[in-house]
């Protein structure tokens, strides 16, 4: 173990950094995971003496407790300083005039950026933290100010990933290059793209184009790390500055391994992106190098964190964090103070959430069609427990929610409540009824993530959970267990197109498949997937950090971070109810001339996936455990510790499209379930037998989180609208005292949906929750908007 | 892990305990044959709001001696059509819902078909629905052969959802094919009893609607005293393609749903004989 330099003479404090050594074997972090994150990273520079620190004493008049005052504790800011509300919605106020009237501004460009795919873009330059002259939505209205570039809905390119993804991305929406920045990316400067292509193995070109690995973000951005962006407002970014240099020094007298050559270039990274941050706040006309000292400027403090972030990076996921009961401590300051209303309170809210919901990237429109709706997951992880017991809501997460009315339903932020029988009823009420109106919220087992994480942990993405400015993820996509499974009969071959894709495999030749052949050459397939797929996450987290470094979101991290390599599985049920269909009817093998599988005959009936039927659900567990193990065996790139998800996004349409006739009976090109949802119509006993079949999965060996979709017709919850709330906020109680992880809840009925398909200009806001995030139901493909409709809707008869 | 636990037995000791359930000899049909009870079970289901309050265990038995004009599970009508079924069967079903039940609110509901069209399995699986997963028991009926409850099953039921279809006596029988007077004699005895009760009224136009109907309905309702609901239950055609599936012609094809108002105003009706509706 490289030993810990004392940086911290000054204060006397031991090291109190993440208690896990990156030194230490991998399994040893699992079970690290389980702990509580320590709160804090010790931040005194011994060159204290060299900085000039911000005096604080105002910004931080009335705050309690000390520990966060000497070191980067945010949590322990929070917890010393906030106030739980157990009271119901009824001091919430609705939009002021000035938010209207912004908010109707962007609903005017909406249709226009949705005809046309983007509303414009900037093709001459790169984006940075720092470029672009400032833009707003409007410079008299703006209370929270700062846009990605000079106009709203302007969207910027961001070459490091890659540039044919954004010449394609120009390409398609009728914009020509520039050619000087083409020759920059082209000759001058190699991106993330270039460098995974360049250590990509044959086999692994070859996965990635039959579709049974999909989705890797080899020429995007990774996303799913969430900066503490709380951290700007809370310190100033002059006090970040000072301990990332103290993070510096200490790396300074480590001998340099390529490890710690790797991570001094990486600090030194985060300090200029900090740099950077001052500056584009500067422009502004916001000087944040000291901490917020109002409510008003918390918000702006943090988003301008924010905003640098998704100014510098295109992730596929750039949420915001946990951060109701952070903002609220200021909010409520000020309104005690006599400085804010509650009017003005809810108005900041409301014009924050207007600016996360306009964030903008430019992708392909193949890109759109994996991942639908043009999502950009800005997750707002808010409720739970404290360890303490006392629960983290505060007014704020009222405010937060009721931006929905407010501002009317959308998909972004993506709401995302952390759930636990044990939330204040008041809240869970509220909570369930913005659920039932507006279909735009989705609900985490709070009681399964904080014994792991910490009651500071928040969303990434979907359903990725991550300590707060401790911990970040290598982001990997998912590979398709179904098609896998093809595989293991095919011997290798891919069953559309023919082709070998895997070697040193041998078809099955029986007439009808036998169970125990089939699972054991499933299991030798699984395994041999599993291998090229954490191959290729390390080559593309080797190259992400190399040439697409997340400076910014760095930057608002520890120095001591946990690493995830978050693998996944789409197809789960497919697979599983395939192996029912083996075990307990009979599959008879239909081949063509040259022997490839094509089709499959199922003799009689099996117990399908979504029944809790443990004939079927046992399946799905061994997948999802199995596969699991087979990730462990094979080391990751930074020592990052494995955890797989059981999430597609919305690419479960295109992965049923790249699957051929698959055993349980499911059709070619049929779309998989979403998520870890059984198939479509094979759960005939309700939502709730469905959801406990999903409970049933092992959390442990899917850390990185279990996607579930629910929708249900408003009568199927009962038939008074007051019933609706309450039976809701108990299905939800049912659903996590049972295990299970994750609820997205839309409350729907089919022909709203037909309808907003026939006559889309009626429904400019119909959100609807698809597998981990919301969606913009008109902005679907008409395929994905038929898939939602196709989806079992759980109604009552 | 997260599999349900089995639930804990709540069975309780051999003479001991003073309520009812103790002193009565087991359940009543096991204890006398035991032999395991079956009973003929069209399918089972889980729902929330519909079947009584909160989420339910629902089992649906098969067949029932009334023919609904309206009827929405035809599919349910003949017995011989049903599955046969074990008793321990259906409870161990229900039993992995215990856990989810408990934090979720709700219980189980024995609906149909008729359930007293079979009352020694209705009975034996409410009694063991009470008292060996210690769920609220709920009991959906038309109440034509309310007779045919025992006491000792009714004791076993915390709620009943009584579906009185109609008061005009002739409605009724062109409703259901069979009288009007059991349902009402089954309501008085649940009065009688104390036993919590739920009113189901389902209003199709044309058939059921006429005020005075609504009316009759309304007032015995509220003379009960044990009333604390009435569902007004908008006739609705989702039920018709299972018609069609079993080759009998649905007879309300050209019945118009009724309005929101109309409901509204059937609301309205019970309200003002100080119910509630919904």
């Amino acid at each position: 173990m490289v030993p810990q330099i004392g940086t911290n003479a000054g204060r006397g404090a031991a090291r109190t950094g993440v208690q896990w050594s990156r030194t230490d074997e991998a399994m040893w972090k699992v079970r690290a995971m389980t702990a509580t994150p320590a709160e804090t990273t010790t931040v005194t520079p011994t060159e204290e003496a060299a900085q000039p620190t911000p005096a604080p004493a105002d910004a931080w008049a009335g705050f309690r407790g000390g520990l966060w005052r000497d070191a980067i504790a945010v949590r322990d800011f929070v917890q010393s300083n906030y106030a739980p509300y157990e009271g119901d919605a009824s001091f919430l106020t609705g939009p002021t005039e000035r938010t209207t009237k912004v908010w109707n501004k962007l609903l005017a460009m909406f249709p226009e950026e949705i005809a046309r795919g983007i509303h414009d873009v900037d093709v001459s330059t790169p984006s940075r933290i720092d470029a672009f002259a400032p833009g707003w939505i409007d410079p008299d209205l703006d209370l929270i100010v700062g846009l990605q570039t000079d106009a709203p809905l302007k969207r910027a390119i961001m070459p490091n990933g890659g540039w044919r993804m954004v010449e394609g991305a120009l390409n398609a929406y009728g914009y020509e290059a520039d050619p000087a920045v083409r020759e920059i990316y082209t000759k001058f400067r190699k991106t993330h793209n270039d460098g995974v292509f360049d250590a990509y193995t044959p086999e692994i070109r070859a996965c990635r184009s039959s579709g049974i690995i999909t989705g890797l973000p080899d020429a995007y951005g990774r996303g799913r790390i969430i900066g503490d962006y709380r951290r700007v407002a809370l310190y100033g970014v002059d006090r970040l500055i000072v301990a990332k240099r103290a993070d510096k020094s200490a790396l300074e007298v480590e001998w340099p391994s390529a490890e710690v050559i790797q991570e001094r270039e990486e600090v030194a990274e985060q300090i200029r992106a900090l740099e950077e941050l001052k500056a584009m706040a500067l422009s502004y006309g916001h000087d944040i190098s000291g901490p917020a000292r109002t409510g008003r400027e918390a918000v702006q403090w943090l988003y301008f964190a924010y905003l640098a972030a998704v100014k510098e990076q295109n992730g596929a996921a750039m949420s915001i964090g946990r951060i109701d009961a952070f903002l609220d401590i200021y909010l409520q300051r000020d309104i005690e103070r006599g400085l804010l209303t509650e009017t003005e309170a809810q108005e900041l809210i409301d014009d924050f959430v207007i600016k996360l919901r306009i964030v903008r990237f430019l992708r392909t429109p193949e890109y759109n069609e994996l991942y639908s709706g043009d999502p950009t997951w800005v997750t707002w992880s808010m409720a739970g427990l404290g360890e303490d017991g006392r629960p983290l809501v505060t007014r704020t997460t009222f405010r937060a929610l009721n931006t929905l009315y407010n501002l009317g339903p959308a998909p972004e932020p993506n709401l995302t409540v952390f759930w636990s029988p044990r939330l204040p009823e008041a809240f869970k009420s509220f909570a369930a009824q913005v659920a039932i109106d507006t279909s735009a919220l989705q609900f985490e087992s709070d009681d399964l993530m904080r014994p792991k994480y910490g009651d500071d942990t928040a969303i990434a993405c979907c359903v990725s959970a991550m300590a707060m400015g401790k911990q970040m993820q290598f982001f990997g996509a998912r590979v398709n267990v179904a098609k896998a499974l093809l595989y293991a009969i095919n011997g290798g071959r891919d069953e559309v197109s023919g082709k070998p894709v895997v070697e040193g495999f041998e078809p099955i030749t029986d007439e009808y498949l036998d169970y125990d052949t089939v699972l054991a050459r499933y299991d030798a397939m699984l395994g041999w997937l599993a291998k090229t797929y954490v191959h290729a996450l390390n080559v593309i987290h080797y190259m992400h950090d190399k040439y697409a470094y997340e400076r910014l979101e760095m930057a608002l991290h520890d120095r001591e971070i946990l690493r995830t390599m978050a693998c996944g599985i789409a197809g789960l049920s497919v697979a599983a109810d395939s192996l029912s269909a083996i075990r307990h009817a009979r599959v008879k093998v239909v081949r063509d001339e040259t022997g490839l599988a094509v089709d499959y005959v199922v003799e009689g009936d099996y117990p399908a996936y979504g029944n809790n039927d443990d004939r079927a659900d046992e399946l799905a567990r061994w997948i999802v455990h199995e596969f699991m193990e087979k990730v462990r065996r094979h080391p990751t790139y930074r020592d990052a510790v494995h955890t797989q998800s059981v999430l597609t996004i919305t690419s479960n349409v295109v992965y049923g499209k790249k699957t051929g006739h698959t055993p349980d009976g499911r059709r070619a090109g049929a779309p998989f379930a979403p998520g870890a949802n059984p198939m479509n119509g094979r759960d005939e006993h309700g939502y709730i037998a469905s959801a406990l079949s999903v409970a049933k999965l092992p959390y442990d060996d899917a850390e990185d989180g279990i996607s579930l979709t629910n929708t249900i017709t408003p009568d199927a919850l009962g038939r008074a609208p007051e019933e609706r709330v309450a039976n809701l906020s108990g299905v939800l109680d049912g659903y996590m005292a049972s295990g299970g992880f994750h609820m997205n809840v839309n409350v729907l009925d089919k022909a709203t949906l037909e309808d907003a398909m026939e006559h889309p200009e009626m429904y400019p806001q119909l959100t609807i929750r698809v597998s981990g995030y919301a969606v913009n139901f008109i902005r679907l493909t008409r395929e994905q908007q038929l898939d939602v409709i196709n989806r079992t809707f759980h109604g009552s008869l | 892990m997260t599999t349900l636990l089995p639930p804990a037995p709540t069975t309780p000791a051999p003479g001991g305990g003073a309520c009812a359930a103790a002193t009565t000899p087991a359940t009543p049909a096991a204890a006398a044959t035991r032999r395991p009870v079956v009973g003929s079970v069209h399918s089972w289901d889980l729902s929330t709001g519909v079947d009584g309050p909160g989420t339910r265990f629902v089992t649906f038995l098969s067949g029932c001696p009334l023919t609904c004009l309206y009827c929405h599970n035809p599919d349910t009508w003949r017995m011989r059509d049903g599955k046969r079924t074990t008793a321990d069967d259906v409870v161990a079903e229900a039993g992995k819902y215990t856990r989810f039940i408990a934090a979720a609110g709700g219980g189980a509901t024995v609906s149909g078909g008729e359930p007293l069209l079979q009352p020694v399995f209705t009975g034996e699986l409410l009694h063991r629905f009470k008292h060996e997963l210690g769920l609220h028991t709920a009991l959906d009926t038309s109440g034509f052969l309310g007779v045919r409850a025992t006491d000792a099953l009714l004791r076993d039921t915390d709620l009943v959802l009584l579906d009185i279809k109609s008061w005009d006596r002739a409605t009724y029988r062109k409703v259901t094919g069979r009288p009007l007077d059991p349902t009402l004699d089954f309501a008085r005895r649940l009065a009688d009893l104390g036993k919590a009760v739920h009113v189901r009224f389902v209003l199709v136009p044309g058939l059921t609607d006429a005020p005075d109907n609504i009316a009759g309905v309304a007032a015995f309702a509220a003379s009960l005293g044990n009333v604390s609901r009435v569902d007004v239950l908008p006739f609705h055609k989702l039920g018709e393609a299972k018609w069609q599936a079993l080759g009998r012609p649905f007879g309300l094809h050209d019945t118009p749903c009724p309005t929101p108002e109309q409901v509204t105003s059937a609301r309205g009706v019970f309200e003002a004989h100080g119910l509630y509706a919904v």
